[in-house]
């Protein structure tokens, strides 16, 4: 009989992640919930070290799968160890964080059992055992309650930041390794070293005020509106995604999900809907000004201060009240 | 070369949103559709492959009647011809069942390449492709921001998108599957000559049962409940008022909190 939970705890160029230790945190908080325990699995290859920081929380064990084939990350490998710790655990649930490596192989588990993933949940909810999770859904605009049909193992995967990494509670547990089959596996894959980006990349994460730009700016001909702002703010520019990816800023300004994540003063998003990839990178900054037309914009959700107004009249007007 | 590309219908982007009476949904009544974003990077992708290495472009679409008007577009483009799964227990399913039925259609056609968008705007599962490759047997890159084939096809490698702005890359051979990121090209306007020529070609309209899909396969293994817009967790101080008003608003605001 299936029970308690699973947690992954992921390795990313040879380090825990921050979003581990958040995932302990929901996986122990579902577990409490339904009054069972959590285990937590590593995949890879010398995870010594990190095995013995996962079994400094609460944790009923830490498994380990290790091979020189998981050395890297590739779904192929990492799906099938993955499939053999839930064979091993025989979890009623698994808990992930909605990391692009999850959102690479967990499918492929969930294929593979014929179960759910149920993925980049907001929040949990239990109720007489019956558990309920929240996802966002058309970029954050909605919620939907969302309920899992089948029978264990039920998996999850938690958005960056709905819980705490500060959050996982401490305690004292075993490492055990667990035999793998991964050594009959075809890694289908050949995959080279991770790099990044070297040329002309600037590091926004250090920026006390960021002006940043989305849709709204409707062309790169306005751009000069928006850094004209940055300019009389002292502000470094930034930009959403869909900018970058037209070109009319260098991908290196982006913030969000697949850029950089930001903590500034001060953070003005101008013409930025919200959408829950850009969220990521900024929702952390100090004080937060959202000037967008759409006043149903989940931007306004996390901004200090918001103002529904076309940004053509309102941004000029800002440049002109802080030039007096 | 032979590229499905998987395309689905959704809402605009800038339409307002409302749910529906009982919660379950959004009131699509008002509401104008557009091909999804990434979907629509997948499809240029798609045909650049076919100008360099020549072949066939088919779209793979699941959706509802209208879901025709995207099709066509993609046609316009310069797709050769699409599947249109267009049913009614094709309607509303979850990743695996949109999974499963994409791969019922697609299976057959032996492609070189599928070509999936990273995730949809309006669900957003994101799970899609990577579940169509384990379903249909193939490896799979996901989140691809650049692309490279070889002379002859028989092998791709492909520029993944990791975070915080890693990257990586991976090859692999063909047949395979790759999800798209937007931003990888440029997506093209389709012609004048492209729409006209659009409306000769072949749109396969299929079925559940055609596909040999029953309700097992068909019924999602997550459940959608109520829809609700998020409560705001954080007291936002709206300002109103002209451009001036909330302008002088908003500088005294920054000022009087040392911000600026």
């Amino acid at each position: 009989m299936a029970n308690g939970v699973l947690i992954y705890a992921e390795i990313r160029g040879g380090e825990l992640t921050n979003a581990t230790w958040e995932s302990i945190a929901a996986g122990q908080a579902l577990a409490a919930a339904l009054g069972t325990t959590a285990k937590a699995v590593m995949i890879g290859n010398g995870l010594a070290d990190h095995a013995a920081k996962v079994a400094t929380k609460d944790l009923a064990e830490v498994l380990t799968i290790e091979h020189e084939k998981l050395a890297m990350y590739t779904p192929d490998g990492f799906a099938a160890a993955m499939v053999e710790a839930i064979r091993d655990a025989d979890p009623e649930w698994v808990v992930f964080s909605h990391s692009y490596q999850v959102r690479d192989f967990a499918p492929r588990v969930a294929a593979r059992l014929d179960r759910a993933l149920i993925g980049d949940v907001i929040k949990l909810k239990v109720e007489n055992g019956q558990v309920t999770l929240v996802r966002q859904i058309f970029q954050g605009k909605i919620n939907a309650d969302v309920t899992c049909r089948t029978d264990a193992p039920r998996m999850i995967s938690f958005q960056s930041g709905a819980y705490r990494t500060d959050a996982a509670k401490d305690g004292s547990a075993s490492v055990r390794s667990i035999a793998t089959e991964v050594g009959s596996v075809d890694i289908r894959w050949t995959a080279e070293e991770r790099f990044k980006e070297v040329k002309g990349a600037i590091d926004l994460s250090a920026a006390p005020r960021i002006v940043s730009v989305g849709r709204g700016i409707k062309s790169d001909e306005n751009l000069g509106l928006v850094r004209d702002l940055a300019e009389a703010l002292d502000a470094e520019v930034a930009a959403s995604r869909p900018i970058c990816d037209n070109g009319w800023l260098p991908m290196d300004r982006q913030i969000g999900s697949s850029g950089q994540t930001v903590t500034p003063q001060l953070y003005v998003a101008v013409g930025i809907s919200g959408a829950i990839q850009h969220v990521v990178g900024m929702k952390n900054s100090g004080t937060i000004v959202a000037i967008n037309k759409d006043k149903e914009a989940p931007i306004f959700d996390l901004a200090d201060f918001g103002v529904v107004g076309d940004l053509f009249e309102v941004v000029p007007a800002i440049i002109k009240k802080l030039k007096e | 070369m032979k590229i499905v590309v998987c395309i689905k219908q959704v809402p605009r982007r800038d339409d307002l949103l409302r749910i529906n009476a009982d919660k379950t949904w959004v009131d699509e009544a008002s509401l104008s559709f557009e091909a999804n974003e990434s979907d629509t990077y997948a499809l240029e992708e798609a045909l650049r492959l076919k100008e360099k290495h020549g072949g066939e472009v088919v779209v793979a679409t699941l959706g509802a009647a209208d879901a025709s008007k995207t099709i066509k577009e993609a046609l316009a483009k310069g797709a050769d011809r699409a599947i249109h799964m267009c049913d009614a227990p094709l309607v509303g399913l979850d990743a695996v069942a949109t999974a499963r039925s994409l791969a019922a259609a697609i299976g057959p056609e032996s492609p070189d390449l599928i070509f999936t968008g990273l995730q949809s705007d309006d669900l957003g599962y994101g799970q899609t492709g990577v579940l169509l490759a384990e379903m249909l047997g193939l490896p799979h890159a996901s989140i691809v921001i650049a692309l490279e084939t070889s002379e002859d096809g028989a092998t791709v490698r492909a520029k993944r998108e990791l975070e915080n702005g890693w990257f990586q890359w991976v090859s692999m051979k063909t047949p395979a599957l790759l999800t798209i990121q937007s931003g990888i090209n440029k997506p093209r306007y389709a012609s004048l000559k492209g729409i006209m020529g659009a409306k000769k070609k072949p749109v396969d309209m299929k079925t559940a049962s055609d596909l040999g899909l029953g309700a097992d396969a068909l019924t999602s293994r997550e459940a959608i409940g109520t829809l609700y817009i998020p409560v705001r967790e954080k007291q936002t101080e709206m300002l109103e008022g002209d451009a001036d008003t909330v302008a002088a608003a908003l500088v005294s605001r920054l000022r009087d909190n040392g911000i600026i």
